[in-house]
């Protein structure tokens, strides 16, 4: 069998942290090759040791079995290698030509030849199925055609090999089936895949082989035809992996929070919650579900103080909590894992341990007489890690280091640290592998069962159906409905959600 | 580690400063001899510290420079520390710094040039007894090896003040200067007396721009007192001064039939007034009032070298030293008019005439 | 490379470089480098004079570093240290010279009223920052300009009469120590040193170890995180400018109190703010960085002095070894990359 590329042995550390532990991937030509790791497992790491970016301290690589030294991404290129980017390297204010032919423009009498290149870039993309307007602004088109761009930039450099990192995680469901026909249509044109992804409907849908690595060593490369999405998931986790979360019925008791016909209004001042009606209880889970923009996150930002209620009354345990600035709600015990982790749940440059106390830092015993006590703070820090089984090389770490997963961790361990009376939980499993949108999902029906409210804000009809105890549809900054998951279908949902139909008021079990 | 590191470099830095301070506060003498032996002993020799101009400035420090250069030709020194050399000032910080280190080089006379090295020369005068110090348009009393220079500006603006009262028509004539100060008040002061005396129905019009580096604030003025009917400005303002040449050159572009004068200070500003009308050359300067800083550098060297250091006096340099006059350009003024001032430039010297230093009603 | 030691190594590598690169000039330019950089070293450290003079240069700049690196710290930049740091020389130089206290009360205040002063010069653009999103950069300029002219004109009318400076101000206000001028044979140094290194002491506890640097940190890393965790981000900008305007203010009181004894009409900015930018630069932008920096602009300001007359070579040639190592720390990323290549060699 003809390999493009091997990748023998290979190990890699950072500082002491071992990120890559003797791997070894084999593509052979003409196959998409998954490379299936959970976050932080070292995939990125692999990768960017074949495109040139990093060193590898052991193991060679081959490419056309010859050996290969792969010193920056220009020799990668040379050899046919062309990646993909998870975060688009483009320039917004460039078409779509200027963006694929930079760096190797055709010139003529000193000047670039935009007219060559367009056409250049016209064939390929006919030839590839990949249909761009080559002269639309990079910043006019959606993120779908700009991942064509990225893919059109690696073909015009003339690659052989290409390497897609998690490319369907900024896509919609229509523009992952497109993104599929495309992959399809360049292994009929000859070229080889590598396939990074956590996602194992992909796999099984797209791949022919797959190479599984787990906390940055290589567990093996199985056919795609010969397994199961259980079997993958067992070896990326290194255990069984249920789908189907356990949990035992709910038992509500008194409530928690209370919101009567509220009313606040988006950041450009359009009123985006509309008189909503809510009650969550103590040892329950409810699941908010609706279509995004709904005012699902004006909702949450008034609970927390960070966004201004119009009118109406938000309750916790029965005291009025309503337009507190945000310290005081959370003083109060209200929790928030945000939706936009990066943005909001964590100080990235701050080490994961001082990003541990970011509510609590002012308090005893992190701070005595406005000091800061680093022993006490670095002491939670470790517990935590620990605790939620956040990988990190060590808790002096800079958040932005971590991967998307193991930054969820740290943050739910921190939320649920503080033993809130109630935890909001936004979107907490977006873009996690199975292992940790398992391992989130244990915590909050855990949380549930010591009898604090939970309110889950999910756009993934699977997480809301099997997560929550009861579920309310948001439409247009209202709750349409209360519904009972084990009685409610994902149809019914989704007709729900367009707010086609609605229950009448006194259906409501509000 | 590496802040251990910091710190001990750190510790180092400042341990060997105190060190180094410790040795230097008694070992003055012996620091002096090593110096003295790479100095031929019988040279005299002069050391200059600029004020932020910097020698170049084409006004004052350039000025002076020039005189010490002269002085060192007509005794054969050197520029260097065996001879004459200057010490330019980079900020306000820097002059005590910069006499001091003319003290260590063991300079025999020091000029500080311009009021604003006062308070230094003050102080460091205070703390090098044994070496002399002069300073050029200030007065530094009680100092034993501190001479002062001034300059009677008042008498040179009269005369200039004469030759603008005889050639204004309109009977409207105007002072611009710098700051409201007594140095510039003299100024304005001779310039007024030397109009009223030979036109007593001419109106002088004073004023002070706040500032001697405005250009546009001074062309604001100019063209204010033009507008208003005045015919001759005379300015003591430095760069603010600009602007009245500016806008004065403006007018005489757009009407070259008017006539309007402008009257330079501290050096001959004949270049600064030409302007080009339809193809023929124009000058708006009437002539203007030099001060020779040069000329009083040089007298003070040279009395010094000769062992007749002035210590603690005050020099004011005058019209019978050349030291202020009227300048050498003077293709603007009748014959009548340098007759007049000449005539009055003798009285002056003679001491017939007495010159205030305050304008009338200050 | 571990990060601490690229944190070091990229200034002391700038800065060989742009020694390096100034000889180069200096002998293009048919000067002796060798007796150039001999003349430096003495104008700056070759007598115990030279010596106070470098420490005497080094005190503002501390201070005006430690603004900069202060508001950069917590995501701000201020170019208003000039600014700052002469309504502080004012307040410091006013107080100085109105009252009659003892040295105990007198001194103390008078610091105090240049911290004040320099705080109030941040507070503007503090507020408007917070309130109104106006950015800073341009505040803070447009703030300079009204600080020069402000108290030229208070200097000029108000706390003298048509005079180009103030009175000296009292002894009770003074920095001045006389011990310094005993031991350093009468340079100007004075005791405010002392107090530029308590300063950096103080901004390093307060960013590093106080609550209230922990916010001001994590404010300026990221505004909305921090606003998420229910910090108060607009008090933290206003705070943040106070306090850098604090350090500037007290930079000016070195001058104000020490060097000079007065306050003066300045024709144009003093250059020490806009230098305490470079400083802050240099010095990674930390407590210690910036008095290692200040402690080099310093030597090479006072050193430079002494360069025309001992060999000949002019002293902006300084300005061109400042400009260049500002330029080499800022391209630290060509530094970086040269450092591993070495370390690659040497395996």
């Amino acid at each position: 069998m003809e390999y493009v590329i091997e990748m023998l042995g290979i190990r890699k550390e950072f500082n002491g942290f071992v990120a890559n532990d003797d791997i070894t991937l084999q593509l052979r030509k003409g196959e998409i090759h998954a490379l299936l790791g959970e976050n932080g497992a070292g995939k990125s790491t692999l990768m960017n040791v074949l495109f040139g970016l990093y060193q590898p301290e052991k193991g060679e690589i081959k490419v056309h079995g010859k050996k290969a030294d792969i010193s920056n991404p220009n020799v990668a290129n040379e050899l046919g290698i062309g990646m993909v980017h998870q975060h688009f390297m483009l320039v917004d204010t460039f078409t779509v030509t200027e963006n694929i032919i930079l760096g190797k423009e055709p010139k003529a009498g000193g000047k670039i030849d935009i007219k060559k290149a367009e056409q250049k870039v016209r064939e390929i993309s006919e030839q590839y199925g990949l249909a761009v307007d080559p002269t639309a602004k990079v910043a006019d088109i959606s993120v779908g055609m700009q991942q064509r761009v990225e893919i059109l930039k690696t073909l015009y450099r003339g690659a052989e090999i290409l390497i897609f990192d998690e490319p369907t995680a900024v896509l919609t469901p229509q523009e992952i089936k497109e993104l599929i026909q495309i992959m399809k249509t360049l292994i009929k044109e000859g070229k080889s895949i590598i396939l990074i992804t956590h996602k194992l409907k992909e796999i099984m849908e797209v791949c022919d082989r797959v190479t599984v690595i787990r906390k940055g060593k290589g567990i093996g490369t199985v056919n795609v035809s010969e397994t199961d999405p259980n079997h993958l998931a067992s070896l990326m986790v290194g255990r069984e992996v249920t789908f189907k979360t356990e949990k035992t019925e709910a038992q509500p008791k008194e409530n928690v929070l209370e919101i009567n016909s509220l009313f606040v209004k988006d950041a450009r001042g359009i009123q985006a919650v509309r008189g909503l009606n809510l009650t969550v209880h103590a040892g329950e889970i409810v699941g908010i579900c609706g279509v995004d923009g709904n005012g699902q996150s004006e909702l949450i930002e008034a609970i927390t103080g960070l966004q201004k209620a119009e009118s109406g009354s938000i309750l916790l345990s029965g005291k009025d909590i309503t337009n507190l600035k945000p310290r005081k709600v959370t003083e109060q015990g209200v929790a928030h894992i945000p939706q936009d982790r990066h943005k909001h749940g964590l100080v990235l440059d701050f080490p994961i341990g001082e990003n541990m106390v970011l509510q609590t830092y002012y308090q005893q015993p992190y701070s005595k007489a406005g000091v800061l006590n680093y022993k006490e703070i670095y002491k939670k820090a470790g517990r935590l890690i620990k605790e939620y089984d956040v990988r990190t090389p060590s808790e002096y770490t800079p958040a932005r280091a971590l991967s998307g997963g193991n930054q969820q961790k740290a943050i739910i361990g921190r939320e649920v640290d503080r033993d809130p009376e109630l935890l909001i939980a936004a979107q907490p499993t977006r873009g996690l592998d199975v292992g940790a949108i398992e391992f989130i999902h244990k915590r909050l029906i855990e949380q549930r069962d010591k009898e604090k409210a939970v309110l889950l804000i999910s756009f993934e009809l699977d997480e809301i159906l099997n997560i929550s105890d009861r579920i309310a549809v948001i439409y247009e900054g209202e709750i349409v409905a209360i519904v009972d998951p084990k009685e409610t279908t994902e149809q019914e949902l989704g007709l729900l959600m367009a707010g086609s139909k609605r229950k009448e008021a006194g259906e409501m079990n509000v | 580690m590496t802040k251990r590191k910091f710190g001990f470099a750190m510790s180092l830095v400042l341990a060997a400063g105190t060190i180094l301070g410790a040795c230097g506060g008694g070992d003055n003498d012996s620091e002096k001899s090593e110096k003295d032996s790479s100095k031929k002993d019988d040279q005299f020799t002069v050391a200059m510290v600029t004020d932020v101009g910097g020698v170049d400035d084409k006004s004052f420090n350039q000025s002076a420079w020039e005189g010490l250069q002269e002085f060192g030709k007509d005794n054969g020194l050197e520029k260097g520390t065996n001879g004459f050399d200057y010490i330019q000032s980079k900020s306000d910080a820097d002059y005590k710094t910069n006499l001091n280190t003319a003290v260590r080089n063991k300079f025999d006379l020091i000029y500080g040039i311009g009021y604003k090295l006062k308070p230094a020369i003050e102080e460091v005068s205070k703390q090098r007894k044994d070496s002399h110090f002069a300073i050029v348009d200030d007065v530094i009393e009680g100092q034993d090896n501190v001479a002062s220079i001034t300059f009677k500006e008042h008498e040179g603006s009269f005369l200039v003040g004469v030759a603008a009262g005889l050639s204004t028509k309109s009977n409207k004539i105007g002072f611009i200067g710098g700051t409201d100060s007594d140095l510039i008040n003299k100024f304005a002061a001779g310039f007024e007396a030397g109009v009223k005396a030979v036109n007593p129905k001419a109106d002088v019009k004073i004023e002070f721009a706040g500032a001697f580096d405005k250009a546009d604030k001074g062309q604001q003025m100019a063209s204010a007192m033009y507008g208003s009917g005045i015919d001759v400005i005379y300015h003591a303002a430095g760069a603010t001064g600009n602007g009245v040449f500016t806008e004065a050159k403006n007018l005489k572009q757009k009407n070259p039939e008017k006539d309007i004068w402008v009257i330079g200070v501290d050096r001959d500003q004949a270049e600064e007034g030409k302007v080009t009308v339809k193809g023929k050359e124009q000058n708006v300067t009437l002539t203007s009032m030099v001060k020779r800083v040069d000329i009083a550098v040089k007298d003070l060297a040279t009395k010094a070298k000769e062992g007749k250091f002035p210590g603690g006096e005050l020099l004011e340099y005058g019209l019978e030293d050349d030291a202020v006059s009227i300048a050498p350009t003077q293709d603007n003024l009748s014959d009548e008019v340098k007759k007049a001032v000449a005539e009055w430039s003798e009285k002056i010297k003679k001491g017939e005439v007495k010159v205030p230093v305050k304008p009338e009603g200050k | 490379m571990s990060k601490r030691f690229s944190n070091l190594a990229v200034p002391v590598v700038s800065v060989l470089l742009g020694l390096i690169a100034g000889a180069i000039i200096m002998l293009i330019s048919g000067y002796d480098p060798i007796s150039g950089y001999a003349a430096l070293w003495n104008g700056a450290f070759g007598d115990s004079f030279y010596v106070g003079e470098t420490l005497r240069q080094m005190t503002p700049y501390i201070f005006a570093g430690l603004a900069v690196a202060f508001a950069f710290r917590t995501g701000l930049f201020n170019i208003g240290v000039e600014g700052q740091l002469l309504v502080g020389w004012l307040a410091a130089v006013w107080v100085g010279v109105a009252f009659d206290l003892p040295k105990i009360i007198h001194l103390p205040l008078s610091l105090l009223a240049a911290a004040a002063a320099g705080a109030l010069w941040g507070l503007i653009p503090g507020i408007l920052k917070a309130r109104l999103h106006v950015h800073e950069v341009i505040v803070t300029i447009m703030m300079n300009y009204v600080a020069l002219h402000l108290t030229n004109h208070l200097i000029r009318n108000v706390i003298s009469d048509q005079s180009d400076s103030t009175e000296a101000v009292k002894e009770t206000a003074s920095l001045k120590s006389s011990f310094f001028e005993s031991l350093t044979d009468f340079s100007s140094l004075h005791n405010g040193i002392y107090l530029g290194l308590i300063a950096a002491v103080i901004m390093w506890f307060m960013l590093e170890k106080t609550t209230l640097g922990y916010e001001l940190r994590s404010v300026g890393y990221s505004q909305h995180a921090s606003q998420y965790a229910g910090m108060n981000v607009s008090r933290n900008i206003v705070l943040s400018m106070v306090i850098s305007g604090a350090f500037a203010g007290l930079g000016g009181a070195m001058e104000g109190l020490g060097t000079f004894g007065n306050a003066f009409l300045h024709s144009g900015f003093s250059g020490v703010g806009f230098d305490g930018i470079a400083v802050a630069l240099l010095g990674g932008n930390a407590a210690i960085g910036v008095v290692l920096a200040s402690l080099l602009f310093g030597a090479l300001k006072v050193g430079a002095l002494n360069m025309p007359i001992e060999s000949g070579v002019p002293n902006e040639l300084v300005e061109i070894v400042i400009a260049l190592i500002i330029f080499f720390v800022a391209s630290s990323y060509m530094i970086k990359w040269l450092l591993s290549r070495f370390k690659k060699e040497e395996k």
